[in-house]
């Protein structure tokens, strides 16, 4: 029983309240949102230390006994994951102060991403299957805020799409819920674990689990259900795409990961088989997308796409090394992705075009943003000492023991279209003939470099001291493949 | 009487679907409204219909209705009719802005080759 565990949800949440009352002092509204989000930066760090110290963590609302009350459960990947989203969520809103426009930051636009924080936050930490809806429900709403905000002709446009496949998406979840509560009648997911251990997963359950599948599949853009993304990602405005490209699909990779390795793993020769298609399939779809397009921010989003189905093939294995380098990669993308997204930000901004074509020659007047850009770009496709390298690795050796041999060529070879996709940037971008007029060579970008390097000098470490954080992933990689762990945890009390 | 809740669901689903297919913004929020509807009554048929008393605890009281659906329909209800609310004023203004409601009207994007 430890309230610790709570406090990077409810920190979000509560300074996002207070920012309320400060509509009109913008400086006010900056700073209390670094303060709150530094405040919860600590408290996950305390958080992960205890976790890794202590085993996991559990917290029974109102002090009902396990089952009935609404459990909140903090394991090592849940931490790992809270961590990670406050650490980008912090690097985005700095870099929001000079890229969002006041306009925007008078429009509550700091209380939203509090607010989106909470939600990812909780989805993350809680062990309640109804309880996720309600935390992707608290994301949602503060995402619909957060694409609409600005309320430009394509913003409307695009939200609207974005608005009804998640409420429809939501109203699976519902029914999915509804179902699975009709067959095992229970909603605290230990419970469901331990229950669907004891009927042995028959078909019924199989259909939920596919269901399961579609829900957050939806969310987390795997292969058939990722149509929507493109379009609504690319009409925010950057910090909002980069938030919404680092956290919000990785929740649906969080739900996704959670549900089939805790309740549906009694006939995986049709649910995680499926799942392994399905990412491959995801992997190829995203390349046709990253390649075909001639717009940074197209190109980005589809590498969220090959990203996802990446983690998810890792996770499809079911074993010690791809579940570990699913984890190494998790983390990896959320970061590198928002040092990414924050990066070609600033390329849009100093050419005022977001279309390949019509840039050139960065590198003779902006060498700094080249360099960092490169070795970001670097970084994503995993050239070794880099960040993306180890959990590929790790992917490709569990996937290479369970004898999926093909689907990990398929993923090895997306680096390097990756690699492609994001190089192509590159030459486009920084070299030729510089296509830029004066005024615009003007433009001073320090303010928005410093958040975006920053990162990916994390990123850096992150792939260099990879030997320093392999306890943490078997940690998490550990629980996920002994359900037990977490069961255990749950009712211990 | 769950054979015919599930009737009435699947009718509400039905709806929900022709009216979210449709092309006009107004025919869609009201199709997200009928969905919601049925996943709610979904909810309360998976629970099991029946139990004669309130689900309060008292001597002598064995069968009671089960109380979590209706908690999780009434958490659900709330949040549909936030997000209603919410779609209302989004589609309004889109409508405002695009001076239309047809959603064949609003698709594409003009911007990339």
């Amino acid at each position: 029983m430890i309230n610790l565990l709570l406090l990077p949800i409810i920190l979000p949440f509560f300074f996002a309240m207070i920012l309320l009352f400060f509509k009109e002092k913008i400086v006010v509204q900056r700073v209390l949102t670094l303060i709150g989000l530094a405040f919860s930066l600590i408290v996950s760090f305390i958080l992960m230390a205890k976790v890794k110290s202590d085993g996991i963590q559990t917290l029974t609302l109102g002090s009902w006994p396990a089952p009935f009350g609404i459990t909140m459960v903090s394991d090592m990947l849940s931490v790992l994951l809270v961590t990670t989203s406050i650490l980008i969520t912090f690097f985005v809103v700095w870099y929001s102060f000079k890229s969002i426009g006041e306009e925007r930051e008078r429009h509550y636009y700091y209380p939203a991403v509090l607010f989106m924080l909470t939600g990812v936050n909780g989805a993350f930490t809680t062990g309640d299957i109804f309880n996720m809806f309600v935390f992707f429900e608290v994301l949602l709403m503060a995402s619909y805020v957060l694409i609409v905000l600005g309320g430009e002709k394509k913003q409307l446009r695009e939200s609207i799409k974005y608005i009804l496949v998640n409420v429809i998406s939501s109203a699976l979840f519902v029914i999915t819920i509804a179902l699975l509560y009709s067959v095992i009648g229970t909603v605290s997911m230990a419970d469901i674990a331990v229950k669907v251990a004891e009927v042995g997963q028959p078909g019924i359950l199989t259909v939920i689990a596919i269901l399961f599948l579609l829900v957050f599949g939806i969310k987390g853009a795997i292969f058939p259900l990722y149509f929507w993304l493109p379009g609504s990602y690319a009409a925010p405005p950057m910090p909002v795409l980069a938030l919404f490209g680092a956290l919000l699909t990785k929740v649906g990779v969080y739900a996704i990961t959670r549900v089939y390795t805790l309740f549906f793993i009694h006939n995986m020769a049709v649910t995680h088989e499926l799942l392994l298609i399905l990412s491959v399939v995801t992997i190829i779809a995203g390349c046709i997308g990253a390649l075909a397009y001639f717009d940074l921010k197209h190109i980005m989003i589809y590498n969220i796409v090959i990203a996802v189905g990446v983690i998810l093939f890792g996770v499809a294995q079911m074993n010690d090394n791809g579940m570990t380098g699913a984890m190494y990669y998790l983390m990896h993308d959320m970061i590198i992705k928002g040092a990414l997204f924050l990066l070609i930000g600033i390329i849009i901004t100093i050419t005022g075009t977001s279309n390949l074509r019509k840039m050139g020659g960065l590198m003779t007047t902006h060498a700094p943003l080249g360099w960092t850009y490169l070795v970001a770009a670097f970084g994503l496709a995993g050239i070794p000492p880099l960040s993306g390298f180890a959990g590929k690795l790790l992917i490709a050796k569990g996937a290479f023991e369970a004898g999926n041999a093909w689907g990990s060529i398929i993923m090895l070879a997306s680096s390097l279209v990756v690699l492609l996709s994001v190089i192509r940037i590159f030459i486009y971008a920084f070299w030729g003939e510089p296509k830029l007029d004066a005024t615009r060579v003007k433009i001073r970008y320090g303010h928005l470099m410093a958040p975006a390097v920053v990162l990916v000098i994390l990123s850096v470490f992150y792939g260099v001291g990879t030997e320093w954080l392999v306890p943490y992933m078997t940690d998490a990689s550990h629980v996920l493949l002994n359900p037990s762990t977490y069961i255990d945890a749950v009712f211990k009390e | 009487m769950e054979f015919i809740m599930a009737i009435v669901i699947g009718v509400l689903f039905m709806a929900a679907v022709y009216l979210i297919l449709s092309r006009s913004l107004l025919r869609v929020i009201l199709g997200t409204g009928l969905l919601s509807h049925g996943a709610h009554l979904l909810i309360l048929t998976m629970g099991g219909l029946g139990g004669t008393s309130p689900p309060v605890l008292a001597d002598g009281v064995t069968d009671y209705a089960d109380p979590l659906p209706q908690a999780l329909i009434l958490t659900a209800i709330v949040i549909s009719f936030g997000v209603t609310a919410f779609m209302i004023v989004l589609f309004y203004r889109a409508y405002g802005e695009h001076k239309t409601d047809n959603m064949n009207l609003m698709k594409g994007n003009d911007e990339h080759d």
